[in-house]
């Protein structure tokens, strides 16, 4: 060992200064030649470990890349089985593997890619009980989960532990990706050049009510893949160079963040559109801030603790959720899925109006019979005009329903909240000409027809 | 309020992504002229936009996904010429001709 290694007193195996098996050459030799990168980028990576938090969407991409580039230990968490609709986005599964749970998955693919580096399931998900005690045992934190309750604690930990977080996300045609708490600085030094948590970021998170997430709005395979091989992009950066670490001849993580491991906070947004060329793909480096003086986390009088976290301070669920009025129609507005095609199958339903609340692509899987698709957007903006402009409210309903005043409206969903919303709306307008005509809700939307009545139904 | 023909007006690029866009009739980019002042006199900031975009804008009734309580809502990040509004004094930020402001619902999913 050499004088600068030597004060790292890591275990002989750590050694960055140890020759690399033949084995080790020919694998990573195309990498290693890279400039910048060297035999030392490689010890470096081969010495880490990497948690990588979410086996899905982001998650498959960013640990194939992972792994292929020899970071020693790579830890997986994740408590789901794989489906069959996971396939098209989550590469690190496969058919022949649908149930299995998918740490054990991802980890079989991953040894196939490279079988050299130490591979460690946990095969449940991250929760507040047992957030720090698996993050400790890693040098770099992944986070490629799909929910925010999930996104505050992992950040709030790694605050905590020091960890530096390469974090990602993606909807629909969109993906976002930020490196966050690198180089980790204590909890409490604020510095505005010192590097934001998620928190400093993104201080609350949406309502519930404007969330969506990629099993209800969906997810195009290649923009979520993205994502993901950038945050591995990322994450081998920062290990290879060091990024993370204090100065190498001392151990001391109170040492001042020397200037060349201070990197500008940036928020990476890639997006297009799939509908029209006249938006062209776009990715745009965004200038964030450093760390806030304020941070409920990392900022000065910042109370968060490992203990408390553990305890259910702060509680993470009401923060993301809060609980919100459910608002339900009166009973004899309502009509249960089964109900409504017993009825209607048996004849005894008078002549109606079926309309189909779902956006157009789910409507184009298939519907009740006779329904007609009136988009819950588009019904929105449509009532909302005819409220400021005037005119009669019949105008709302669509034009192909020749109605009489007294023909009832029946109205469903995908799961049962927006039919409601809108019988509700219907009835504000007028369309219930004084309650000669009903209008009545499906309860439960077509999950309900799925579950009661159709179980071939696609439903989505 | 009057209609003063010489209302001084300034050309500016409001983008909106992560979602955003499905409120603003699904279009991501919208080159705009907005008045260079609001209705006390003073320049135009970033409050100022954000009101003024629900009402000339914003086609869908759905404005409580961009602002509540006339401001904008958790979960949106606004950047001034690609910089976090942060950096350039929030919604107190004077509009420049030619400046592009960009809204950004944050994404969860994965
Ligand atoms: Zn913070």
């Amino acid at each position: 060992m050499t004088a600068d290694t030597g004060a790292a007193s890591a275990a002989p195996m750590k050694s960055n200064d140890r020759r690399l098996t033949y084995e080790e050459f020919e694998r990573y030799s195309r990498q290693m030649i890279v400039p910048g990168m060297g035999k030392h980028g490689q010890l470096r990576l081969i010495n880490s470990r990497i948690l990588i938090i979410g086996a899905g969407g982001l998650g498959c991409p960013a640990a194939q890349y992972i792994a292929g580039a020899g970071v020693g230990t790579i830890g997986i968490v994740d408590g789901d089985t794989v489906e069959i609709s996971n396939l098209h986005r989550q590469v690190g599964h496969a058919t022949s593997r649908l149930g299995w749970k998918k740490v054990d998955s991802l980890i079989a693919h991953l040894k196939d890619i490279n079988p050299l580096p130490n591979y460690i399931p946990h095969p449940f998900h991250l929760d507040p009980q047992n957030a720090a005690d698996i993050i400790t045992q890693y040098d770099l934190v992944m986070d490629c989960t799909d929910n925010p309750a999930t996104r505050y604690l992992i950040s709030d930990v790694c605050v905590l532990l020091r960890k530096p977080l390469v974090s990602a996300a993606s909807v629909q045609k969109s993906g976002q990706l930020i490196v966050l708490n690198c180089p980790p600085a204590p909890q409490g030094l604020v510095d505005k050049k010192y590097p934001p948590c998620y928190r400093c970021c993104f201080k609350k998170p949406p309502p519930p009510s404007s969330m969506v997430s990629c099993g209800e709005a969906g997810i195009m395979g290649p923009v979520v893949g993205m994502m993901g091989v950038a945050q591995a992009g990322e994450a081998i950066k920062i290990i290879a160079s060091a990024l993370h670490l204090p100065p190498s001849s001392t151990n001391d993580l109170t040492a001042p963040i020397p200037e060349r491991n201070l990197q500008q906070p940036t928020l990476l947004i890639y997006t297009y559109d799939l509908e029209s060329a006249v938006g062209p793909y776009s990715f745009r480096a965004l200038r964030m801030a450093g760390r806030r003086k304020n941070c409920f986390a990392c900022g000065e009088n910042s109370t968060l603790t490992l203990e408390g976290i553990k305890t259910g301070n702060p509680n993470y669920v009401t923060f993301c959720s809060p609980p919100t009025t459910d608002h339900a129609l009166p009973p004899e507005d309502r009509i249960t899925a089964s109900k409504y095609h017993e009825t209607r199958a048996r004849g005894e339903l008078p002549a109606h109006l079926l309309i189909d609340t779902r956006e157009k692509e789910h409507f184009s899987f298939g519907a009740i019979d006779g329904a007609i698709n009136v988009p819950f957007g588009r019904f929105l903006m449509n009532a909302a005009a005819i409220k400021r402009d005037g005119g009669p409210p019949d105008q709302i309903l669509p034009a192909e329903a020749a109605l009489g005043d007294d023909t009832p409206i029946f109205v469903v969903c995908r799961r049962g909240l927006d039919s409601q919303e809108t019988v509700e709306k219907l009835k504000e307008l007028g369309v219930d000409h004084g309650g000669k005509r009903k209008i009545m809700d499906i309860v439960g939307g077509m999950k309900a027809w799925k579950d009661e009545v159709d179980p071939t139904f696609p439903f989505v | 309020m009057s209609e003063t023909a010489a209302e001084p007006k300034m050309a500016i690029t409001v983008d909106f992504s992560g979602g955003l866009e499905m409120l603003f009739s699904n279009q991501r980019r919208h080159a705009l002229s907005i008045p260079a002042h609001d209705k006390d006199g003073k320049p135009s900031n970033i409050a100022f936009l954000i009101s003024h975009l629900c009402k000339t804008l914003m086609k869908d009734p759905r404005t409580d996904l961009f602002v509540l309580d006339d401001h904008i809502r958790p979960g949106i990040l606004v950047l001034i010429n690609d910089a976090d509004w942060e950096l350039e004094g929030e919604e107190a930020y004077e509009i420049q001709p030619g400046d592009n402001i960009l809204f950004v619902s944050t994404l969860h999913g994965g």
